[in-house]
Order: C-alpha cells, then structure tokens, then sequence
C-alpha cells in the first residue's frame, strides 16, 4: 500500500475507532481510495481494535500549584485530583463512564439497618506499589483519616455522617452511620476517599504517594510535572495501557493549545470555549466534550433582605437571558440551566413536563416583583474570574435584560483572591460554579441542605429537608424518582440559587490518542482516569 | 585599592540591612491580604472546622510577630524554614527553581549584552544611517509591546510554523545539558528582544556623547580609524553608564521574568513566588523575596564596582 494511502486510511480508522465515522462513510471512502474490496474488513478492524500497549502519554492540565500535597484530603484542583485518583490510587468504588456504581477495591458492598449499617468486602490479591497487599486496615485507616477534629480533609463534610469505621477480618470492613443513607457506596466514589496503605498505628503513609493505582510514582515537582511509571501488577482487567505517564501544569491556556499543536503534548484539559473552534480546524488535533454536571451559579441569601422574600428571589430568576449566556459564556458548549442542580448526569433528573424550562420573562419578574411590594430594586452582583469564568461579563448582560423589569443590577468586580472567603456565603448576590455530583442526594446534602456547610444560599425549606431524610434511606426506585423530582420542584420554586447553565468540559487530543466510545463526564478527561482508560493508536 | 574594598564592605553592610527591611515590609504586606493560608489552599471547600484544624497544625494561631520572629531567628543559622503549605524544607525546592531561573537569565544575558553592545557601538558609529534608524525600530518596536506578546509571536513562528523550537520550555533535572539548552533558547530569545532596547540605546547615547568631546576630535585628527576611536578611545570612558543599565537589565532577567515563565511552562523562580503569594505561604514567599533583593543589590554593587574601577576620578575621591 502507498504510504499515502495509509496515512489516509489510519485516520479514518481512527475516525471510526473514536465512533466520529459511520460505517457507511468509511466504506465510501476507503471503496475511494480503490481498496473497496477490503473496506468491510478494515471496518471491521477499527471499530473493534483492542487497545495496544506502550508509549508515555503526555498531559498538560490545570489546577496544580506549589504548594500541592500527596494527602488524598487535600486534593483540592484538577491537577492532583488527576494524579492521585487517576493514576496513583483507587476508591472503594468507581464511578463507570457510563454513570453506574461500579467495584473498585470493594468487591461487594451490602447495607443493612435502614442503610445505615455497611459492610464492604475488600478485594483480595491486591498489591501496593510497593508490594504490600491490601487489607481491611488499610482501608480503615484510609477512612479515618478523614474523620475526628484533627482532620483538615476536604472529604470531612462529605463523611459527616459515618459514626465509626471498623474492620471485620482481614477483608471485611463495617462503617456506621448516624443516619441511614442509601447512596453512602457512591459517596466513597469521592476522588478524596482513595486508600492509601496503613502505617499500622491508625495512620496512613500518604506522603510516600504509594497506591494501589494503575501508575506507580516516578517523580512529582509540584505545580511543575508528574511522571508515573506502568504498575505491572494493576489488578484491574483491560486498563492501563500506558508505560508511562507525564503530566505537566499549564496554566496559560494559549501555553497549553501551542504545546498540543506541537507535538509537546498528547492531551489537554480545559479548552477555553472561546478557541475550541479555531482548535478543531488545525489538523492533527482533536477536540471532544463531555457533558456533565458541571454548573454556574448565582447564589443569592435568602436569610437577608431582599432576598428573603421569595418573590424577589423568583424574579431574579426570570431576569437572565440564558439562551444568551448559553451563546456567551459558554460558546454553545453547555446547555440551559433551570434552577436546579440535578444536571444531565444525575439518575432521577426532572423531565421538562415534571419541570417546565424557566425562560427569559421580563413581565413575569415584574409581576413577582409587584407581588412582593416592590416597583424597583436595586442590587449588587459580586463577582470574580474565581467564581466562575465570564462571570463579569454575564454580570453586565444580566443587568441589560434585568432593566425592563425595573430591576437595576450593579456589578461589582472583586478580587480572585480570598474570594471564597470574603464574598461567596457573604454577599447578598454573587457568581459560583459547582462540579456537581454523581448523585441527587450527595448534591443536595451538599449545597441545599438546611443543615450542610456549604448551603451557600442559607436555605431552610422544612418539606425540602424531610424529603432529603426520605430519599436518603429509600430504596424502591420509583418511590426515590418520586421524593427527588418534588425536591428538585421545590429548589426551582423556593430556592435561593439561580442556575443558568451546565457546561461542558472540552478537552483535546493529537490524533495519536484514542479512547473509548463512551467516556466519563463526572470530571474533565475521562473522570480523570484517562491515564488508565485511554491508548496510543 | 583599600578604598575600594571599604565600598564594598560598606556596600555590603548596607545590602544586609536592605535585606532586613524587605522581609520585614513582606511578612507586613502578606499580612495584609486578605485571607490567610489555610482559607487560600482551603478555597471553596473550607469550612470553619477544617479551616481551624489547618491554622492550628501550621502554627497559625500564634500572633504575626512571633511567626516573622522564628523565621528571623532560623535564618540567621542559615535555615530557611519550611513551606506552610507542602512541609517541604524550601531550601530544597527554591535551589532548583533558582538554577532554572539562572540558567534562563544567564542564557539571555549571554545573547542580549554583547548584541546590544556591538549593535550600540555600530548605531554610534553610522549613527542617523539606514542601519541605525532600523536597528532603533525593531529594538524600540520589540520593548514596546508586552512580554507575553512576543512570546506568542516567537511561538507562532518558530516552534508551530517552522517547527525549530519545542512550544513550550519544560525542562527537568533529568535533561541532558544540551537539550535543557535548547528547550530553553526560545524564551531566552523573547527575554534578549525585551531587553534589548535599553542597552543598545544607552551604548549608542553614551558614545556618541563622548564622540563630541575634544579628546575624540584630536584622535580623529590624527586619523585615527573610526573603530578604533569608539574602541579604544571612547568605549573605556562610556563603561560607566553602560554597565549600569546591564546591572538593570540583569536584574529584571532574574526577578522580572514571570510572565515569559507562565508563557512557555518553564519552572523557575517567580513562577513560584506567584503560586505562593496566592496561596500565603509566607516562608516561600520571603525566600524568594530575599533571593530577589539579593540578586538586585549584588549586580548594582557589581555595577558601582565596574564604574569605579573604569573611572580613576572616582577610586581616589578628595
């Protein structure tokens, strides 16, 4: 075959393999190339390639800094989230890319007590980077690390409820919790909840980075670059196809499409949606999003004037033109917000009948306003490149669309720094993102409960709060779909959130890198796993 | 000579005392900003238990003073303490950071001052020329627009047009000295064309001053050949001023070179003092802070030094 024609034909091949090719395309143009004859088998050939071995992929991706640590508690940004959970360590659990809750180094899991008892059955044969095998102690210690008042972990909210972690055996593990919680085997999918081994006195050897992961730890400058080597002993099946891993911190988002476009780089994070589209059209390169829960919002504080009177609130509401911001902020790559945090990848998402899409309704905002004895107001939108990109931007087209309404916004322009602590949870009106979660009940306990830690609107819904307990130990799937439709209901209605829109996280790829059909959402580059899940061609 | 040896302890003696002044106004300053470590690194995720468990492990609940005073007393003995943040003794992180800071300073000093001496000496001696009026556009062109600009541009052309360069510069310790050399030319270019204008312009202002006094008029009298008389004649009078915009530039190629660093994703120095001011990690910060004034203070010692010793007038002062 002529070289060109290869080349030609790689790509296609490649096409299919990522599924960007129907097989009726790809037999037209192979049958183009004269080599109709063999085009069904080299469909064939592509669309099922098992992934091959071998190479160092390199990634550049954002959020890491100086100051980052080894400590599964204190993963705080995208760049050790991608090392410790997606290359060094593993969960209990694992999200699947499909959204299901899958195994991890828990074979099986079984709740019992009202959901509040949990026996969790460790995987046997596992092995530590550095040989020690993997047992319930382990385990134990990796939980409680979390836990107790010394603990500065991230996760400390997230495991509020677990009353004690106890091994049973060599491989059997019991957590207690305070209150029933049928989602507490998705909570350990927590890229915090990574087990590290024990160093026998009840605390764990995270500092060592040793995991159980699929890349063991080679070198790890801090905010610099990361190089993992190849676990030959991953006891998962299928995975980790890579010898080696690099990834490299590249804030500047110009630094990090240069390095891709020149061969620096095998992957990127984070593609600014503003140049994805000039991105596309270099050849060679591939740019992809996935869709996930990931969110703006617009908290407002419902326990301080005006917005405690919900009629202001649902004014608010209708005031943001979110076919606008759909268009500006996100370039088209995310879709329409509805007031409520259950995103497209959430299980029991309200269908548009069971909640209409709220749109832009400056008469409508009027009439609430009215409702709530007011012929005008005046507010003040805080906001900052921290609490969510074009969060200025959208701040001044939120208050063009709010004046027909007799609504004048002012928007106040604060620092990056110290913003979530002195404007978040501070000022009556401000700008913040979620990542959102895998699940209905982790997203409210997490923002919207009357009692969590980070209910940034200071929301008290009494029905809300009861339905939270409801679902939390429910387990007949249509009762659930039920409890969390009427709360979702209630956050659209009551809430004190406006939520614009979900976006996209949009990452980009050389043409050498493929990767399976169906990939993860939950976080930017294959739920952070493309180091174990993704190949060289 | 003795005289010139008392300068330079004097010098000295000042510079420690500089020293002192700049860490004192830093853990000043850092105390200012809002937020404090343990709410910076926390973010979003920080509650109030979380955020008090933090303060107590760093040692934060002990007022500012008492803090500055132990890393006063750990750097007398030569201790430059520990990150707040990661507990890693700084000593250990900032020496390679500073060698890659080095490395990319020194490179582009090594291009940017003898170019914009022998551009300098050329625009004095055909000044007003077509060659003097282009050198000063591109040079003054290149100073004029913003670091990162040029970076971009350099890119553009060099690494993903023509394909010579890498797109960015990350070296590591496990490169081959040829290779870091090379993955580091592209942002010691952008540095040269940076800095560049201030040298070559001050060169040719300062010849060309000399070139109308008298002395020069007899050289050239006596025919002597014009490069002689910039060389020989007038060059050894003008090191004074010139030497002292070097220092400068030398300076900023150290402290000065953080946005061409983000630019190309090279791990140096102020890359570092960036993340820690935005994480508050004042031990990071003050190492830095000191190595920063230090690199100033010593290159305009090295520049009154050089003035001093090209100039007999000032080594023998009444």
């Amino acid at each position: 075959m002529y070289s060109r024609q290869k080349t030609e034909l790689d790509r296609l091949q490649a096409k299919v393999a990522k599924g960007n090719m129907s097989r009726r395309e790809f037999l037209s143009r192979v049958s183009a190339m004269g080599l109709g004859a063999m085009a069904p088998g080299l469909y064939m050939q592509s669309a099922m390639a098992s992934p091959k071995h071998g190479g160092r992929f390199r990634q550049g991706v954002t959020g890491g800094a100086t100051s980052d640590v080894l400590d599964p508690g204190q993963i705080l940004d995208h760049y050790m989230l991608n090392v410790q959970f997606g290359q060094l360590r593993n969960n209990l659990t694992e999200v699947a890319p499909s959204g299901e809750l899958v195994p991890e180094l828990a074979e099986s899991w079984e709740g019992s007590n009202g959901a509040k008892t949990w026996n969790f059955k460790v995987r046997q044969g596992v092995e530590f980077h550095n040989g020690k095998s993997l047992t319930s102690e382990d385990v134990v210690d990796s939980l409680n690390h979390h836990l107790g008042e010394d603990s500065k972990s991230a996760a400390k909210g997230q495991l509020g409820g677990v009353a004690s972690v106890k091994a049973d055996g060599k491989y059997g593990v019991v957590v207690e919790l305070t209150g029933g919680d049928a989602d507490f085997p998705f909570i350990l999918t927590d890229y915090h909840i990574l087990i590290c081994p024990s160093n026998g006195d009840g605390t764990i050897d995270w500092q060592s980075g040793v995991g159980t992961g699929g890349f063991s730890l080679v070198e790890h400058e801090p905010g610099v670059r990361t190089l993992t080597k190849a676990n030959p002993n991953y006891w998962k099946p299928n995975r980790r196809f890579f010898d080696e891993v690099e990834t490299l911190q590249i804030a500047d988002s110009a630094a990090r499409e240069n390095a891709l476009r020149t061969g620096e780089l095998d992957a990127m994070n984070n593609v600014s949606p503003k140049t994805a589209d000039l991105l596309k059209r270099q050849s060679g390169i591939n740019v992809d999003s996935t869709k996930g829960n990931k969110q703006i919002t617009l908290p407002m504080l419902t326990n301080v004037s005006p917005f405690d009177n919900n009629d202001v609130r649902t004014a608010m509401k209708y005031i943001v033109d979110r076919e606008q911001w759909l268009k500006v902020v996100a370039r088209n790559y995310g879709e329409l917000g509805n007031d409520n945090p259950i995103g497209p990848a959430n299980f029991y998402r309200a269908t548009t009948d069971e909640l209409p899409q709220r749109q832009y309704d400056p008469d409508k905002a009027k009439y609430h306003l009215k409702k709530a004895g007011l012929d005008s107001l005046n507010v003040q939108f805080h906001a900052a490149e921290t609490g969510f990109g074009g969060s200025i931007d959208a701040g001044q087209l939120m208050a063009e669309t709010a004046r027909p309404a007799g609504i004048n916004i002012e928007v106040v322009r604060e620092p990056d720094d110290g913003y979530w602590s002195n404007v978040w949870m501070k000022k009556p009106f401000s700008a913040c993102y979620w990542s959102g979660r895998p699940t209905e009940n982790m997203m409210f306990s997490t923002v919207y409960a009357g009692d969590a830690a980070w209910n940034d609107t200071y929301w008290q819904n009494a029905r809300f709060n009861d339905l939270l307990k409801m679902g939390r130990v429910e387990t007949d799937k249509t009762k659930r779909r039920e409890i969390y439709v009427e709360m979702q209901q209630i956050v659209h209605n009551d809430g004190g959130t406006v939520l614009p829109l979900f976006l996209q996280d949009i990452f980009a790829t050389n043409d050498k890198v493929r990767y399976p059909d169906v990939i993860a959402g939950n976080w930017e580059l294959d739920g952070c796993k493309a180091a174990e899940r993704w190949w060289f061609a | 000579m003795s005289s010139l040896l008392k300068v330079i302890l004097q010098r000295l003696g000042l510079g420690l005392l500089t020293l002192f002044a700049v860490s004192v106004i830093i853990a000043f300053v850092v105390e200012l900003l809002p937020g404090d470590i343990t709410e910076a690194i926390l973010g979003q995720t920080a509650t109030p238990e979380t955020v008090a468990a933090f303060r107590k492990e760093i040692g934060l609940d002990q007022p500012a003073y008492i803090r500055y005073l132990d890393w006063l007393g750990g750097i007398l003995t030569g201790d430059l303490g520990q990150s707040l943040a990661s507990k890693r003794d700084i000593s250990e992180f900032v020496g390679t950071r500073l060698s890659n800071t080095l490395f990319l300073g020194g490179l582009a000093a090594a291009i940017a001052v003898p170019l914009a001496l022998l551009l300098g000496l050329l625009a004095a001696l055909y000044r007003n020329s077509i060659f003097d009026r282009i050198v000063n556009f591109t040079t003054l062109t290149s100073i004029s627009f913003p670091e990162f600009f040029v970076a971009y541009i350099l890119i553009l052309f060099l690494s993903v047009k023509a394909g010579i360069f890498p797109g960015i510069s990350n070296v590591s310790t496990d490169l081959a000295f040829s290779e870091q050399f090379y993955r580091t030319l592209l942002p010691a270019l952008t540095l040269t064309l940076v800095v560049l204008a201030h040298m070559l312009r001050m060169t040719r202002a300062a010849i060309i001053n000399l070139l109308s006094s008298p002395y020069i008029e007899m050289a050239r009298l006596k025919g002597t050949r014009p490069f002689r008389v910039i060389f020989h004649h007038a060059l050894p009078n003008a090191w004074g001023p010139i030497v002292n915009v070097i220092a400068l530039n030398l300076a900023y190629l150290v402290v000065g070179v953080v946005v061409v660093e983000v630019v190309f994703v090279y791990p140096g120095l102020g890359q570092l003092l960036v993340d820690s001011v935005s994480k508050r990690d004042l031990p990071v910060v003050q190492a830095c802070s000191i190595i920063f004034a230090a690199v100033y203070i010593l290159l305009n010692l090295l520049a009154d030094i050089v003035s001093i010793v090209s100039n007999p007038r000032l080594l023998h002062p009444r």
